[in-house]
């Protein structure tokens, strides 16, 4: 019986920075190919910049790479090269969409913006990696990283710098930056859930009536889910912003199941979801809007028909034309899609790059959210692999409700593709995230202090004295 | 906590497998609709920006794709617009017509015959060029029908066709009022679109091919056909006599509505007889309403449908307008049929292909306008074989008919489209439009050489700038029908 317990405690995991180095190679190779096969598809010719621009590139990720080595040496090595490609892939396209833009005689230079926002992304993400160092100091922020997530969501409502953007009030805007909170909420709010669920996990996973062999919660315990549906609603409500308010909803539900193990919760939890999107429907114009486009969406294409499924309409139409391997770099008209560079970038790749590789991008990020919930199978503090598994499911969530909305599956909703689109305050928050779960996985994959090198050392010397005595 | 993450994996991989499961649906499944739809603009886009082939007479192309140096690659072109623009249509960014609409597929290359060729050109990276129509117009003829019927006056409103009765090529087919397809085709788009506008606007109605899509009562021209029906009946042959009279009154009629006359033209005593050819050369309507009478309806209609009437029979262009011979007539309404009046109505391309079935000794052929379809290298992929459409009458009753029309042309109205030392065959009409503030439709229609036929042409004028005493058909028709016939046979 001893027996297999001390093989894995004596399991260690192997620091695998090479395989990193040599994924990360990979995913160079496909930022900078893409940039290339811009230049060559649309201009005709390799993009004169490309030695700066490869080199800019190759810096910021081999520098993370580094970095990694020196102060996570055991980290995930999957997580960075599958981030770095979609980055790559990402600012590739903003480039494609860029042009198409110029020769349409309105340039922007978003790519460029996006670069500098990768920049910035990188940087945070080695503060992170190098500023904490272990991930269960963050449980001692828990309140104040819940009180900072609402005042962040609540930020765009103040008069002055709030701003209302196609119909969503989720920006705020400083000068000459705009931001968008909700991103970094995000990532707050993981951290506040995951904390304040460690504390209360036991409470909360008493069992109260049983109906049709599921353990529903008791009644009293209902307060933190009943606030978080509100939270969501008021996000629905007042924000107009579905995507964000799914996403916390979900995010929340799931983090509430893993930590107090009952399924009950998901029944309460999906019960409260339906009520509300039902609710929702019935009370809000613009709810049923976008309900009645996604189901009939031709029906609202024309401008007489007042052109409000457009956006979603020509990004099908842009996905079909690009059919299983795409247009080509600039043989493509993705440009037709409103937002082309952000929300709707995917539809951007499945016209030029084809199914095969809207498949590869659902792939890369299927691997981060793999590598994350990977991350907290194996942590072994219940802090960290509750914060491991949000932000999975986090990053989960959010592709399903943004490629699902792009091609039609669900109700379009309005949030950014993780890493692919254009926009800051994503792209860096999201840089964060990749950074802790790099710190989790390192935390969890590290071999245990020399201590328990004794304690194995003398267990399996117990076993070899009970199997010396069982052979007697 | 372990067993909720797993449970929570596999729900994450349920949604990736649902975004997977639906990418596939829309860009592989789905992606035909998608591009076929009529709301998809890329896909029109992608037609506008090829490379098409060209439309072809004789070796000159009337519309050809040339190089141009905006997004859209190449500039569809048409070297005498006006006069071809009937047969060509227009490719704009905004939809095609006639044979370019018609030919679409092998004009953009996306005809699976030009499977093999393309698939050549994407491994050589040439970019897929489309294949070439060639039409069966004779430029001369096209060239003599255009300046003639534009010789008229500048508002005339008409149209010429011309066919080879022994095969039913089209010769020459042109309507007036035209457009330039060269301002629909420009890339600038807000002008195509106003210039579209206006032309639909435009009360003349220029976008309409009047010599498919126009049917107006053929009038006298249609004695040819009561003719045809009565000597296949046996009632008569060319040198016969039949019933004539300076007025009729119509069976069921009284008065003056049921009383036809003849406008003055010699057709002798009211219930005389006088010769078959008198009452052709003279367009005795009084004579035709009687011999119609006596053919019946059913035969009547029998000879012709057997011409055309009531039948599609044209592939090449569309819309276009089915010309009629009533049903369910009685006796009053037989006899005006009998002269092209009551609800009779042709298009110009059905009373040319009267002409050419009695040219063709009774043999009516399918019209058709495309003769070729070359791939880009000029391989030919398709060359259409003549087709017989009906054996409207007899070889015999057709050679009677010659012989009718060609003293008609002789001896009678017709004459102005004689040519010396040629014999011809033809036939005028002028039909009354039913309101006196409108001219009456003047129609000719002719074959030549009589005795062994390479041209059979119709004439239709619907409006010109012609007092309407004036309007005659063998006098505005006959010279254009002339010089059309010159064209060929020279």
């Amino acid at each position: 019986m001893a027996a297999p317990s001390s093989t894995i405690m004596g399991f260690v995991h192997r620091r695998r920075r090479g395989a990193e180095l040599f994924l990360l190679v990979l995913a160079l190779i496909v930022g900078i190919g893409a940039y290339a096969a811009v230049g060559v598809g649309v201009q005709g010719e390799v993009p004169p910049d490309i030695l700066g621009y490869g080199g800019w590139l190759v810096g910021l990720i081999i520098g993370a790479h580094v970095v990694i080595r020196l102060v996570a040496p055991y980290a995930d090595p999957v997580l960075l090269p599958v981030v770095a490609a979609l980055n790559g892939l990402g600012l590739a396209v903003i480039h494609r969409i860029d042009l198409a833009k110029e020769a349409a005689g309105d340039a922007d230079g978003f790519a460029q913006q996006q670069l500098i926002w990768m920049t910035l992304g990188v940087g945070l993400f080695l503060v992170t990696l190098l500023a904490i160092r272990d991930h269960r100091l963050l449980q001692r922020f828990t309140y104040t990283s819940g009180l900072a997530a609402i005042v962040l969501l609540l930020l765009p409502m103040l008069p002055g710098i709030g701003r209302t953007i196609n119909g969503a009030r989720i920006w705020i805007h400083l000068g000459p930056f705009s931001f968008q909170p909700g991103e970094l909420a995000k990532l707050l709010l993981v951290i506040a859930f995951a904390g304040y669920l460690v504390l209360h996990r036991d409470a909360l996973a008493l069992a109260g009536r049983r109906v049709l062999f599921v353990d529903l919660p008791r009644g009293r315990d209902l307060g933190p889910i009943l606030a978080m549906w509100l939270v969501s609603l008021g996000i629905l409500v007042f924000q107009h912003d579905l995507g964000s308010s799914l996403l916390f909803f979900g995010l929340f539900l799931i983090m509430l199941y893993v930590a107090t193990e009952r399924p009950g919760w998901l029944v309460v939890g999906g019960l409260m979801f339906v009520g509300g999107a039902t609710l929702a429907y019935v009370l809000f114009g613009h709810v049923r809007i976008r309900f009645d486009i996604w189901q009939h969406p031709f029906d609202f294409y024309t401008a007489e028909q007042g052109g409000k499924s457009f956006q979603p309409v020509e990004a099908k139409f842009g996905m079909g034309w690009g059919g299983l391997i795409g247009r080509g770099f600039g043989d493509g008209d993705p440009n037709r899609v409103p937002y082309a560079n952000s929300d709707f970038i995917l539809s951007s790749i499945g016209e030029e790059l084809g199914l095969t590789a809207v498949m590869a991008v659902l792939m890369m990020y299927g691997l981060i959210v793999e590598r994350a919930l990977r991350t907290a199978l194996i942590c072994r503090d219940a802090f960290g692999k509750l914060v491991a598994t949000g932000l999975g499911t986090a990053i989960a969530l959010q592709v399903f409700v943004v490629v699902g909305g792009v091609t039609g599956l669900i109700p379009l909703t309005g949030l950014t593709t993780p890493f692919l689109s254009y926009g800051g305050s994503s792209l860096v928050a999201n840089w964060v995230i990749i950074a802790l779960l790099l710190r989790i996985s390192d935390q969890a994959r590290r071999p245990l202090p020399s201590i328990s090198d004794d304690t194995t050392a003398i267990s399996s010397d117990d076993t070899q004295v009970v199997r010396l005595g069982a052979s007697s | 906590m372990n067993k909720p993450i797993r449970t929570v994996s596999i729900f994450c991989l349920v949604l990736f497998l649902a975004l997977m499961i639906n990418a596939t649906y829309l860009q592989y499944w789905k992606a035909g609709a998608l591009n076929d739809n009529p709301l998809n603009r890329r896909v029109q886009v992608a037609a506008y920006s090829q490379e098409r082939g060209a439309i072809l007479v004789g070796r000159n192309p009337v519309a050809e794709s040339v190089k141009s140096d905006d997004q859209y690659k190449f500039q569809r072109t048409y070297p005498k617009p006006r006069e071809f623009a009937p047969i060509t249509g227009y490719f704009s960014y905004y939809g095609a017509t006639a044979i370019e609409r018609s030919r679409n597929s092998v004009l953009s290359g996306d005809d699976p015959r030009l499977f093999v060729k393309n698939f050549v050109d994407l491994l050589s990276s040439e970019p897929p060029q489309g294949g070439n129509v060639t039409l069966t117009i004779d430029a001369k003829a096209q060239r003599a029908a255009y300046d003639g019927l534009k010789g008229l006056g500048k508002d005339v409103q008409g149209s010429v066709v011309a066919i080879e009765p022994a095969t039913g090529k089209v010769l020459a087919m042109v309507s007036l009022p035209t457009y330039d397809p060269n301002d629909l085709a420009s890339h600038d788009l807000a002008s195509v679109a106003r210039k579209a506008q206006q032309l639909n606007e435009d009360p003349t109605e220029p976008l309409l091919n009047r010599a498919i899509q126009t049917r107006l009562p053929p009038g006298s021209t249609f004695k040819v056909v009561t003719s045809a029906a009565a000597i296949e009946k046996g009632l008569y042959d060319a040198d016969s006599k039949v019933p004539g009279g300076v007025t009729y009154q119509l069976p069921l009629t009284s008065g003056p509505t049921g009383e036809i006359d003849n406008e003055g033209r010699n057709c002798g005593a009211n219930g005389s007889k006088i010769p078959f050819r008198q009452a052709m050369e003279q367009s005795c309507n009084t004579a035709y309403a009687q011999i119609a009478e006596q053919v019946g309806a059913e035969d009547m209609a029998k000879t012709a449908e057997a011409f055309g009437f009531n039948q599609h029979y044209f592939d090449d262009l569309s819309p276009q307008a089915l010309s009629v011979f009533p049903e369910e007539l009685d006796k009053a309404q037989l006899g005006q049929t009998g002269f092209g009046q009551f609800d009779v109505s042709a298009t110009p391309l059905q009373m040319a292909m009267v002409s050419a079935g009695i040219a063709n000794a009774g043999s009516v052929m399918k019209p058709y306008l495309v003769d070729e379809e070359q791939s880009a290298d000029l391989n030919v992929l398709s060359k259409t074989d003549p087709e017989k459409f009906s054996q409207a009458i007899s070889a015999k009753t057709a050679s009677e008919v010659t012989k009718l029309m060609v003293s008609t042309v002789d001896e009678g109205t017709a004459s102005p489209a004689a040519i010396p030392g040629i014999s011809v065959a033809g036939k005028t009409g002028t039909a009354q439009t039913g309101t006196d503030d409108t001219s009456p439709y003047a129609w000719f229609i002719s074959f030549a050489p009589a005795d062994n036929p390479e041209v059979a042409v119709a004439v239709m004028i619907q409006n010109a700038d012609i007092p309407r005493d004036e309007v005659a058909g063998g006098l505005l028709g006959g010279p254009i029908a002339k010089s059309v016939m010159e064209a060929v046979i020279k």
